[in-house]
C-alpha cells in the first residue's frame, strides 16, 4: 500500500523527492553511457569511449551522495512503511545503476583496444543491438519507478529474457569465430565479455525493475522470470 | 448495559470472522465491543485478540478511542457515569463482565498506567506498598521492602527516591510520577499490564528503561501499552493495532504494519501523512 499524499512534515517530501531526483539523474547519465559505448565501438570512435569512462565518475559520485542522502534521512525521519520502502530502494538502485556504469566504462575500455584489431562481420552491430534493449529496458525501469507503475516494471523484468537470448546467440557466434580461424581469438574474447557484460546489466535493469514492484506492493516479485543463460552448459560441438 | 452477554459463535467462527489470528495462547478476548459516552459512540464493534505473553500496541490518532478500549479490558469504564460497554470480553475464556466478577480482584489481575500520572496522595513507599499489602502479597514488613525496592527498580526511579522514600509521590516530576505509576501497577505482579502513554513524559533514558522493563514483563504477562510514537510501538511491540475514528482498522504483526500497512488509514497516519 503506497500513499501519494503528502507528508504533515513537508520538509520530508522535500527529502525524499531530493533523493529520487539523483536516481533519476544517475539514470540518465546511465543511458547515455550505454548507448555511446556501444555507438563507440561501432564507429571505433575512441574519443566518445574516453568521454564514457570520464562521464563514470559523475555516476560515481552520485552513488555516494544518494547514500549519503538515504543515510540521513533514516538517521533525522525515521522512514517507515513507504517511506522506507523509498528509501531502501534508491540504496539499492543506485547500486544498480552504478554497476551498470561501471559496464558501460568496461565496454569504452574494450573500445580503445578493439579499433586495431579486425572484429567478425557485423558482431559491433549486434552488440549495439542489445546494448539498445539494456538501455530500453531501462528507460522503462526508470519511467516505471518515477509512475510507481508495477506492471510497466514487470514487462522489463520479462524482457530480460531476451537479452539473455541475445546473449546466448552472440556466445555461440564467437565461438564458431574463434574455431574457424585463431586469429579471431584476442577480439571475441574482448567481444564476448562486451556481452557478457551487458548481459549483466540486464540483470541490475531487472532488478532495479523489481525494486520498484516491491515499492509499490511492499513485496519482492517471486523468481517468476526465466532463465535465460544457457553458456554455463554449453560445450563447443 | 449488554455487559457478558454471550455469544451464539464457536471460537473458530470469531476468529474467521475477524482475520487477525486468534493464537491458541489468546489471554483477552474482546468480541464486538462498543463504547457510548452518552451518545457519542467511541468504540465500534471491536473485536480483538490479544496473546499471552505478548506486547500489543494500541496506535491511532488522538480521541480515536485507543484509552477508552483499554479501561474497557480492566473495566474503568465502570468508574465513568456517561459510559456505557457493550460486548463480551473475555481473559482466560472468563467473562469479565459477569456479575459474580468483583471489579478490584479483576484490577489486580489487570494492573492499568494511567496516561496522566496519578499518585496517591501518600508517601512515595506507600504508593507502591499499597497493591502488594491489600492483595496480600507480603508475609511481612522485610517481604513488603524488598517488593517496593524492586518494583521501584524495575521502573527505573529507585535511585531517585532511594533516599526520600517517606516524602509524598505528589511532589515528585512529571516523569517520576510516571515511573512511580508503573511501579505501582508492577508491583502486585499483574498477568495483565495496560500501559496508557506510560513514557510520554520521560526522557530518552527513562524511555529506555521503561522499554526494557516492557520487553522484560513480556516472559511472564501480556502487556498493552498505548503509544503516540510509532517508533515505540514498533521497538517494544510484537502486535500492532491500528484504531481509527473508534474502529479497529488493522490488526497485525508489528513488522508488517510498519512495513508494509494494508490499509491507507493505518499508512497515512504511522508516515505521518495528511490522512
Ligand atoms: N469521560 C469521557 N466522557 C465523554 N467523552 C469521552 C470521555 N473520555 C473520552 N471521551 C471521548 O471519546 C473519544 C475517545 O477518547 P479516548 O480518550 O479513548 O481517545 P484516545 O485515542 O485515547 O486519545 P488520546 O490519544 O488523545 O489519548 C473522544 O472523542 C473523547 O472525547
Ligand atoms: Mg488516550
Amino acid at each position: 500500500m503506497e500513499s501519494n499524499e503528502r507528508h504533515i512534515a513537508s520538509a520530508f517530501d522535500r527529502d525524499l523527492e531530493g533523493i529520487q531526483s539523483l536516481i533519476m539523474q544517475m539514470g540518465g547519465l546511465v543511458e547515455a553511457a550505454i548507448l555511446d559505448s556501444a555507438k563507440s565501438l561501432v564507429d571505433s570512435d575512441e574519443e566518445l569511449a574516453a568521454k564514457v569512462r570520464a562521464a563514470d565518475k559523475q555516476i560515481d559520485a552520485l552513488e555516494e551522495r544518494v547514500n549519503e542522502e538515504a543515510a540521513r534521512v533514516i538517521a533525522l525521519r525515521a522512514p517507515i512503511a513507504s517511506d522506507l520502502r523509498t528509501v531502501l530502494s534508491v540504496i539499492k538502485i543506485s547500486g544498480n545503476l552504478e554497476r551498470c556504469g561501471d559496464y558501460a566504462k568496461n565496454l569504452a575500455k574494450r573500445t580503445s583496444v578493439l579499433v586495431q584489431l579486425q572484429l567478425p562481420e557485423g558482431s559491433s552491430k549486434s552488440i549495439r543491438r542489445m546494448a539498445r534493449e539494456v538501455e530500453a529496458m531501462l528507460k522503462d525501469a526508470l519511467d516505471a519507478y518515477l509512475q510507481r507503475d508495477a506492471a510497466l516494471a514487470e514487462t522489463v523484468r520479462q524482457r530480460d529474457h531476451d537479452v539473455d537470448q541475445m546473449y546466448n546467440a552472440l556466445f555461440r557466434e564467437f565461438l564458431t569465430h574463434m574455431m574457424e580461424d585463431p586469429r579471431n581469438i584476442t577480439a571475441c574474447m574482448h567481444l564476448h565479455f562486451i556481452a557478457k557484460n551487458i548481459e549483466r546489466m540486464g540483470d541490475h535493469v531487472t532488478s532495479i525493475a523489481e525494486q520498484v514492484v516491491y515499492l509499490v506492493t511492499g513485496e519482492i516479485p517471486e523468481e517468476g522470470r526465466l532463465k535465460g543463460d544457457r553458456t554455463s552448459y554449453a560445450a563447443p560441438d | 448495559m449488554v455487559n457478558g452477554e454471550a455469544l451464539n459463535m464457536t471460537h473458530t467462527d470469531r476468529i474467521v470472522a475477524q482475520d487477525a489470528p486468534a493464537a491458541a495462547g489468546s489471554k483477552i478476548s474482546a468480541q464486538d465491543v462498543n463504547v457510548w459516552y452518552g451518545t457519542a459512540h467511541a468504540i465500534k464493534d471491536v473485536s480483538v485478540e490479544i496473546a499471552d505473553k505478548t506486547v500489543t500496541a494500541f496506535i491511532g490518532p488522538s480521541g480515536c478511542g485507543k484509552s477508552t478500549f483499554l479501561r474497557c479490558l480492566n473495566r474503568m469504564n465502570d468508574t465513568i457515569d456517561s459510559a456505557a460497554v457493550s460486548g463480551d470480553i473475555r481473559i482466560d475464556g472468563e467473562d469479565i463482565y459477569a456479575r459474580d466478577i468483583d471489579p478490584v480482584q479483576l484490577r489486580a489481575k489487570v494492573g492499568m498506567v494511567f496516561q496522566k500520572p496519578n499518585p496517591f496522595p501518600k508517601s512515595i513507599y506507600d504508593n507502591v506498598a499499597y497493591g502488594p499489602k491489600i492483595h496480600g502479597l507480603a508475609r511481612s514488613k522485610a517481604d513488603l521492602d524488598e517488593i517496593v525496592e524492586r518494583s521501584l527498580r524495575r521502573a527505573a526511579i529507585w535511585d531517585e527516591v532511594k533516599d526520600r522514600l517517606s516524602a509524598p509521590g505528589t511532589g515528585l516530576s512529571g516523569g517520576q510520577q510516571q515511573r512511580l505509576c508503573i511501579a505501582r501497577a508492577v508491583a502486585t505482579a499483574p498477568e495483565i499490564l495496560l500501559m496508557d502513554e506510560p513514557c510520554s513524559a520521560l526522557d530518552p533514558i527513562a524511555t529506555s528503561q521503561v522499554e526494557e522493563l516492557i520487553d522484560e514483563l513480556r516472559e511472564n504477562y501480556s502487556v498493552v501499552i498505548v503509544t503516540h510514537s510509532m517508533q515505540q510501538a514498533a521497538r517494544v511491540s510484537q502486535r500492532t493495532a491500528f484504531f481509527h475514528l473508534g474502529n479497529l482498522v488493522e490488526y497485525a504483526d508489528t513488522p508488517q504494519i510498519f512495513t508494509n500497512p494494508q490499509d491507507k488509514r493505518t499508512e497515512s497516519y504511522i508516515t505521518g501523512r495528511i490522512g
